[in-house]
């Protein structure tokens, strides 16, 4: 079934790919390479991180746990936001594979759909949580180190407008991801047709 | 609880010659750092007994009472811990006092005031620099900002004690305005 259309390539013009192993840093057609690859991973398993924090943290009484838990969500934030913008760096540099022939154009138009909104609200979710954190009147250094500006100023009527903005958009990226790994699971156990190999490394 | 404080507060013997401060426009802020971020914060009611007169600095002297329980945080949620025992603990140290000992210049418009801060049963001496200005209506502004450290005072006892949560210094900042 894959090689249908899973296309041969000699990596011997790719000068890395003897140094780096069997994937090549490039995107090689029909797989990911394997900066695409670690970016993603590192993405799902960031968000995951964030959102493990998100759920735990809102209930905790005001704790150093609690103040720790704070930072590290907006630290893992922060992350993701510079790991997404590194991948549509990437992806300009290494285009990713094309989908399949074979794939239905509704398909297709679905996946590009989904992936263009994950990248927008990994770009969107931090910033807002960034105004959000600016209008309850506590600034955001990033690891300790970087001192992020305030966008605005304390305002608690505008901080509890920020926070349903946040959590709305979580819950558009919650669902989409539910779409994102249903899809996954549709192609690797109904479709079989290898579409998720693309993204794991070998 | 708060009228009975109120009183007590009110009740500061004012010293012969004590000029009259402008509430108004006097604040008395903090900052502290949790994780790595610097948080304001401010009391909202306290009360001065100043007599600062260059003429006459061996008789000059500054007082504060702080209500600990009046203060101004991020949340009400950090504002109802501050209160709690391992913080101010306002229930049995309801205000922070500051009393001079000494007033010395320190350069053209500039002062030291040296007395001691006691908050929660512990009493310690500070050393408060002080800059005097005049704002444009002629009062006299009288601004100060000196680092203290929570730990020994045991402000944020217990599980708050972790300085790489809540640093243990603070930095006062006081703006004292002192009409004509």
């Amino acid at each position: 079934m894959e090689s249908r259309f899973v296309a041969l390539r000699d990596y011997s013009d790719c000068p890395d790919s003897a140094l780096l192993g069997q994937s090549p840093p490039m995107n090689a057609p029909a797989r990911y390479g394997r900066v695409a690859m670690l970016l993603h991973w590192m993405a799902a398993l960031l968000i995951a991180a964030a959102a493990g924090l998100a759920l735990t943290m809102t209930d905790l009484p005001l704790s150093p746990a609690k103040l720790r838990y704070y930072a590290w969500h907006k630290w893992i934030g922060i992350t993701v936001f510079l790991v997404a913008a590194v991948r549509l760096a990437w992806r300009s540099y290494a285009p990713p594979p094309p989908f399949p022939h074979a794939m239905p154009r509704a398909q297709v138009l679905a996946a590009r759909a989904v992936h263009a909104l994950l990248y927008g609200l990994m770009l969107v979710i931090p910033l807002s949580g960034w105004i959000y954190s600016s209008a309850t009147g506590v600034s955001v250094s990033y690891l300790n180190l970087v001192p992020l500006p305030n966008i605005v100023a304390r305002d608690k009527a505008l901080a509890s407008a920020l926070l349903t903005v946040h959590q709305a958009l979580n819950l558009m990226l919650a669902t989409l991801l539910v779409v994102h790994v249903g899809a996954a699971i549709k192609h690797r156990w109904v479709d079989r047709d290898g579409m998720v190999s693309r993204m794991l490394p070998r | 609880m708060k009228r009975a404080l109120a009183a007590a507060l009110l009740a500061i013997p004012l010293l012969a010659g004590a000029q009259p401060v402008v509430y108004d426009k006097s604040e008395i802020r903090f900052v502290s750092r949790q994780m790595g971020v610097e948080v304001e914060g401010r009391f909202r009611r306290w009360k001065a007994s100043v007599d600062l007169r260059a003429s006459d600095l061996a008789q000059s002297r500054v007082d504060f009472d702080v209500d600990l329980a009046s203060i101004d945080l991020a949340s009400e949620e950090s504002e109802a811990e501050a209160r709690r025992a391992d913080w101010f603990d306002t229930a049995r140290f309801p205000a922070a006092t500051f009393r001079s000992s000494s007033v010395r210049a320190a350069g053209p418009d500039r002062y030291e005031v040296t007395g001691k801060l006691a908050m929660k049963g512990v009493t310690r001496e500070v050393v408060v620099p002080v800059a005097m200005r005049k704002d444009a209506s002629g009062n006299a502004v009288a601004e100060a900002s000196f680092p203290v450290k929570r730990l020994p005072y045991r402000i944020g006892d217990g599980p708050w004690s972790d300085p790489s949560v809540v640093a243990d210094d603070v930095l006062v900042r006081a703006r004292i305005v002192i009409g004509k």
